[in-house]
């Protein structure tokens, strides 16, 4: 049939095609005027930001800039032995340059980091350089070694020439607690010193199980929403809503109240006998505050999906599975669950991605045992500024996020998700 | 083979949601085994309320409710037995047809060639073999009417409930499936308890209505009986189309009686009057009242043509007459058709025994 398709003409023998795109133009040219500032806005504040994270976090170009002739010369080193008088000329001529430009204290911090002893190795040349010690006419290289002995030693030699290009994934292999070895390979970390990976795992182990107990507890409050009457209804979504209309840090304020342990759980707890006085449980500053204040805090967002999703599903389904003969519990399995998938889909994945990221209740509630990676990063991001290390980290998280949503979207479908 | 005459079986049957009002009162029905019964009314007469009843998904307030025999007002809905068509088909929208037809079979944990069987003979019995592998939403709205009646049915079920089953669907498509579904009740026997507000729907399809109104029922006969000799002037007036007058019995004998109008009198056939002085609504089909009548008519009297429509197979005339000028004549499109114009006066007749006299409105 479709290859008998004539192209169809207007009565004014403009292909039919043609006409119809002309006459959608302008509908189209106002659609996208109306979307052009959030897309604007889009760009401005979250797909720059990306990519300048990203450049950030690979950016390793300061040394580049500041040795560029030791770099040059030492393309033609092979970096197993002592480097040639070159080598060390150059690096002198750089530095004293640096010195004049009094940048000479941020590479010998930032060597340092490479190699522990370059601060003071790099202090001492500067020294020298300043009471004009150095006399430019005879050997540099053994000038070099004679004011400091590192500079006899090639591992810090192959320590500068790991700086050399311009970028570098050694922040990323930082967040998996691995980092280059001297000889350009990579290793792990020792055992005792693997921090980001306990966070990267209890970051998913806590994202997955407050998951988890939302959906435990959000399913049965979204179905009562769905199926009460008005006006029962109404009062119980605004009590589920309530808490979203308030601040998350008085939110997480008041667990702190309830959970410490002078507070008013383990009080009700005393005072029923669960527990003795002088044996009061931790349940805050530990996992166990995190899970409790951060499912608190996202089961809106479980309920609000599944709700929408259930609000569609017509009570007469369940009817009719009880009647042909369906115990109320079949009746729920087969016909009323798998109607909710869309909504429990879309529910789980929004608490998780939340969760996975999430910064301010685990860093008041969590303490030291119930950190996540977001911690680690706004450390990081305000203590050490170390901010290529933190935006690394950042994008891996991302990385991640992404990652889920595309198993997600192969298991279930994107096109099921419902938010409502 | 003998059917039981009290298959279902509504014994004083009462029923409040609110503890205020009764929705159903004491309610006393009889279906026999093999019959097409409808309930008709209004809503909020409490017609769906008994289906629910029977269905399980309502407890009585009092009274029982028994199945062949057995009180089943414990008896949850899945171990009742009753299939049910619901008023939105409630077709499971993640199922294929199979399995929508499949699902009570399984549940029952029926054998898989069993099952296939079954299926397909439900689905031929509906015209709809060759649909299996459909989704609800791929069907139309007829065809997905279908399947809900091919599932209510594929478990043998000894009731079948009908909650408006074809509310959703267009005039033509309706009128047809009323005719698939009386069809299928003819063939296979099932006892059916259909629920509507659709006389025509109710006068086409059953053995017997039972008229609701106010949660009582208010007539309980065959369609004709129904229409020809309704017992009240609720259900004359809910079933087809009516002419009143109010009045007052002046004179009754056996069959007949005067009724004093505002400022005429017309003969009546007493129903519901039994004394001199009792107001009284006189009831009459708008067909029974002829043009020019040949024979003689007790009741003969003129009026005039306020207005006149066409509905095609029929005119309707509107009239003046007796001091109202709501009196409708249904005039066949026959070949012999009269002039009629508004503004013109004719004379129309009817037999007293065609006008009921029933209680006052």
């Amino acid at each position: 049939m479709s290859s008998e398709t004539k192209q169809i003409l207007t009565t004014d023998g403009i292909p039919l095609e043609v006409s119809l795109k002309k006459a959608e133009k302008k509908n189209k040219i106002k659609a996208f005027l109306l979307v052009a500032p959030l897309l604007l806005f889009l760009i401005i504040t979250y797909i720059f930001p990306i990519g300048e994270m990203f450049t950030r976090s690979i950016d390793d170009k300061m040394i580049t800039n500041m040795l560029p002739k030791t770099f040059k010369e030492m393309e033609s080193w092979d970096g197993k032995e002592l480097p040639p008088e070159a080598v060390f000329s150059a690096f002198y001529y750089d530095y004293k340059s640096l010195v004049e430009k009094q940048e000479h204290g941020k590479l010998g911090q930032r060597l340092n980091k490479e190699k522990n002893g370059f601060n003071s190795t790099t202090k001492r040349l500067f020294r020298n350089i300043k009471r004009k010690k150095i006399d430019e006419s005879i050997s540099i290289k053994e000038q070099m070694i004679k004011v400091h002995p590192n500079w006899n030693k090639v591992e810090y030699w192959q320590a500068i020439k790991r700086t050399a290009p311009p970028y570098t994934l050694a922040k990323y292999l930082k967040g998996m607690d691995m980092y280059y070895a001297p000889d350009g390979s990579i290793v792990q970390v020792d055992e005792d010193r693997r921090i980001h990976r306990i966070l990267w795992l209890r970051t998913l182990e806590i994202a997955f199980f407050v998951t988890l107990f939302c959906f435990l507890m959000g399913y049965p409050i979204a179905h009562l929403l769905a199926t009460l009457p008005m006006k029962y209804s109404n009062l119980l979504m605004i009590c589920v809503l309530l808490p979203f209309w308030t601040s998350l840090l008085v939110r997480t304020a008041s667990w702190m109240i309830l959970l410490q342990q002078q507070g008013v759980v383990n009080d009700f707890f005393v005072m029923i006998g669960l527990v003795a006085d002088d044996n009061r449980p931790e349940m805050m500053y530990n996992k166990v505050g995190t899970y409790v204040a951060m499912t608190q805090i996202l089961l809106p967002f479980m309920v609000l999906p599944l709700y929408s999703v259930m609000k569609t599903i017509s009570p007469s389904l369940m009817r009719a599975g009880k009647s042909l003969g369906g115990t109320p519990f079949v009746a729920f399995w087969k016909v009323y669950f798998p109607l909710t998938i869309p909504g429990i889909g879309a529910g789980c994945l929004l608490v998780f991605i939340l969760a996975i990221g999430y910064y301010i209740t685990p860093a008041l509630v969590g303490g030291a045992s119930g950190t996540l990676i977001s911690n680690q990063i706004a450390f990081h991001m305000k203590q050490t500024l170390d901010w290529s290390f933190a935006s690394a980290m950042g994008l891996m998280l991302l990385t991640g996020v992404l990652v889920i949503y595309w198993i997600y979207n192969k298991l279930v479908g994107v096109d099921n998700i419902k938010l409502g | 083979m003998s059917k039981n005459p009290e298959f279902v079986k509504f014994d004083k049957v009462d029923k409040s949601y609110d503890g205020k009002v009764l929705v159903v009162k004491d309610l006393q029905l009889d279906i026999a085994e093999g019959e097409f019964i409808t309930m008709l009314g209004p809503s909020g007469s409490g017609k769906t309320t008994c289906l629910m009843m029977l269905a399980g998904f309502e407890t009585p307030t009092h009274g029982e409710i028994l199945l062949d025999g057995n009180i089943i007002s414990n008896i949850p809905p899945h171990k009742r037995g009753i299939g049910m068509v619901f008023q939105n088909y409630a077709l499971f929208p993640h199922m294929t047809v199979y399995e929508n037809l499949a699902f009570p079979l399984r549940v029952r944990k029926v054998e898989k060639d069993e099952i296939d069987k079954k299926v397909d003979k439900a689905l031929s019995m509906v015209s709809l073999s060759g649909f299996e592998t459909r989704m609800p939403a791929q069907l139309s709205g007829g065809q997905q009417q279908r399947v809900a009646v091919a599932r209510a049915l594929v478990f043998d079920p000894a009731v079948v409930l009908m909650d408006e089953p074809l509310g959703a669907l267009d005039k033509n498509l309706r009128e047809s499936m009323q005719y698939e579904i009386k069809h299928i009740h003819e063939s296979i026997g099932v006892t059916v308890v259909y629920v509507t507000h659709d006389q025509s729907e109710a006068l086409t399809m059953s053995n017997r209505i039972a008229v609701f109104n106010d949660g009582k029922v208010q007539q309980l006969s065959n369609p004709a009986e129904l229409y020809e000799k309704p017992v009240n002037s609720f259900v004359a007036e809910f079933i087809g189309e009516n002419n009143t007058f109010n009045g007052e019995v002046v004179d009754i004998a056996k069959d007949k009686c005067k009724v004093k109008l505002a400022n005429s009198e017309i003969l009546a056939n007493p129903i519901s009057v039994k004394s001199k002085g009792e107001k009284t609504t006189v009831s009459l089909r708008p067909e029974r009242a002829l043009i020019n009548p040949t024979d003689k008519m007790d009741n003969m009297f003129t009026g005039k043509i306020e207005e006149v429509i066409y509905h095609g197979d029929h005119t309707r005339v509107r009239l003046n007459l007796l001091g109202s000028s709501e009196f409708i004549l249904k005039v066949p499109n026959s070949t012999s058709n009269l002039e009629l114009k508004v503004s013109q006066d004719i004379n129309i007749g009817w037999n007293s025994v065609d006008a009921r006299a029933l209680d006052p409105k």
